[in-house]
């Protein structure tokens, strides 16, 4: 379908947010779910796009420049349609961290933390959030984390802002003190590995957004395939969130 | 007010109009049949079966090249026993014809597959041309006398029309045909992928996990294009040519140089309508024209 862009940022550095107006959208869209964007120019493919946000009829993403896709998307204007399908995907699972005491960690790297802030907001404020970034002039978001969660940690792999370290280190000093229900994370394969180790030495229901180049965005291609449970799975129908614990990481 | 016949009959099998899906691009169906009736197209061709069910290759299995995409997904598949236990009624409800695409690692497997499938469906399509696959697959069709023998045996145990797709991969795409024929194909389709290849310069390894791939899309279409010309002019079985058809024009290129109907694959990834929008820009065209049958047109290249 195509869809209006209503508004257009260029945040820090490379990463872009959009709001369009897609009222179908809108109306059924879970955290964690996609969509499937025609960025046009020499880009033959489609990008898939975690949904971040949705008010009222209008639905937000945000994105990074990473090639050639991204950075035609990121030449579109306001009041131009953009082309895409959605949304796609299998949403978080809020489920186990309704029903539960303890706390509710979201964990998010880079470009992974924006599917994070819908689900803050689907978590009704309650959540703690845990963002990484390269360093300070990529952090982003925060304010917005910061009004829908109850806590807010940041940490740089260089220190500049908040921790000096990784998101994943402050994972594991909150999972030392703490009783965690639930545990959502979207970011790098590298940390999400991570996150799955400490959720699986302390019992944590942990879910994860993975990401892998994709094809047709609904299911017919089998190309964009995780190993999960010991099948090759499909990650944008059989996703993209899955239990970290039935996730091969050493795939 | 012309109305244009549309049906076409390949190897006895009536379809209602020229189009069709590519093996391996459609899943079984149930993914695009979310976005239009099934029942719209001519024929519906599966995701490749084998005997046993297959994991496929490692990710990543998709990268973009200009103007296409590179895939190697190795035949992942559930094996053909779970196919009829668990997709086969669903496909049945659309008013379509249904190809099953059959691959093996050896003659035997798919000549299993074959036996396995039976009549439940329409037509079998003979993949004999997948470079994903370390045994069996392109190794098949790339030799006029293993093509010919692996017909023939497949041929005798099939009980529907057999369409053989053939590889691109090979200097003489008519001789590869004529093995085909010989060895008692009733339809022959082609293109399947191009062997290709994606370096990525900042890491300097393949995007493919497997790093080689089959290579589709608008950008293989002028090759497609020239081998259903070459098959149309060494072999008289009807043909279902394919390779980047993303438009009503493009699949009239391909009838034109030959081909009795159009497989259209990739490009319903950029668009789950594509096939559709293929379909109706053939009408169109028909219309346009004031040719009264898609069938006139077959073959009717003016060469110069």
């Amino acid at each position: 379908m195509l869809c209006k862009l209503i508004s257009k940022k260029n945040t820090v550095g490379n990463i872009y947010d959009f709001t369009i107006e897609a009222p179908e959208i809108a109306k059924t869209a879970k955290a964690g779910q996609f969509l499937h964007i025609l960025c046009g120019g020499s880009s033959y493919l489609r990008r898939p796009i975690s949904i971040c946000d949705v008010v009222g009829k209008s639905v937000r993403f945000v994105f990074e420049i990473r090639g050639k896709g991204t950075e035609e998307l990121a030449k579109r204007e306001t009041g131009e349609y953009i082309d895409l399908l959605g949304p796609l995907g299998n949403g978080f699972d809020t489920s186990v961290a309704e029903n539960s005491d303890g706390a509710i960690i979201l964990l998010g790297g880079g470009i992974g933390i924006y599917p994070l802030y819908k689900l803050a907001k689907e978590l009704g404020g309650k959540a703690t959030a845990i963002l990484g970034f390269r360093n300070a002039a990529a952090v982003t978001h925060t304010y917005e984390f910061q009004q829908s969660c109850r806590d807010l940690f940041v940490a740089t792999d260089d220190g500049s802002a908040g921790y000096h370290g990784f998101a994943t280190d402050v994972l594991k000093n909150i999972a030392a003190s703490n009783n965690i229900a639930a545990l959502y994370v979207c970011g790098p394969t590298p940390m999400m590995k991570i996150a799955a180790e400490i959720a699986a030495e302390k019992e944590i229901p942990a879910q994860v957004s993975m990401e892998q180049r994709m094809g047709c965005g609904i299911g017919a291609c089998v190309t964009c395939t995780c190993n999960v449970g010991g099948s090759n799975v499909r990650v944008c129908k059989d996703g993209p969130v899955f239990w970290a614990k039935d996730v091969n990481w050493n795939e | 007010m012309s109305n244009p016949n549309m049906s076409v009959n390949i190897a006895g099998v009536t379809w209602k109009n020229p189009v069709t899906t590519a093996s391996g691009t459609f899943g079984f169906g149930r993914e695009y049949a979310e976005y239009f009736d099934l029942g719209e197209l001519g024929a519906v061709c599966l995701k490749s079966l084998s005997s046993e069910k297959r994991l496929g290759n490692k990710s990543p299995r998709i990268a973009e090249t200009n103007c296409g995409i590179l895939n190697s997904v190795g035949l992942q598949n559930p094996g053909a026993e779970y196919f009829l236990e668990n997709e086969l009624a669903n496909l049945r409800k659309y008013d379509t014809k249904l190809i099953a695409n059959i691959c093996g690692k050896e003659i035997e497997d798919y000549v299993e597959v074959t036996e396995i499938l039976g009549d439940s469906v329409d037509m079998l399509e003979l993949n004999i041309s997948c470079p994903n696959v370390k045994s069996g697959g392109l190794a098949f069709g790339t030799d006029p006398k293993t093509v010919e023998e692996i017909t023939r045996r497949v041929k005798a145990a099939a009980k529907v029309p057999l369409i053989v797709k053939l590889s691109p991969n090979v200097t003489d795409i008519a001789e590869i045909a004529r093995a085909a024929e010989a060895g008692g194909a009733d339809c022959l389709s082609l293109i399947n992928t191009l062997l290709g290849m994606k370096i990525d310069i900042k890491t300097r390894r393949p995007v493919l996990k497997n790093n080689t791939g089959g290579f589709s899309g608008p950008a293989v279409m002028p090759v497609a294009v020239r081998m259903v010309y070459q098959v149309r002019c060494a072999v008289s079985l009807p043909i279902i040519g394919m390779g980047g058809i993303s438009s009503g024009e493009d699949a009239i290129e391909f009838i034109l140089a030959g081909a009795n109907a159009v497989a259209v694959g990739t490009a319903g990834f950029i668009d789950p309508l594509a096939w559709i929008k293929v379909r109706d820009g053939i009408y169109d065209y028909l219309v346009e024209n004031n040719i009264d049958d898609v069938n006139d047109l077959v073959g009717m290249i003016n060469l110069n």
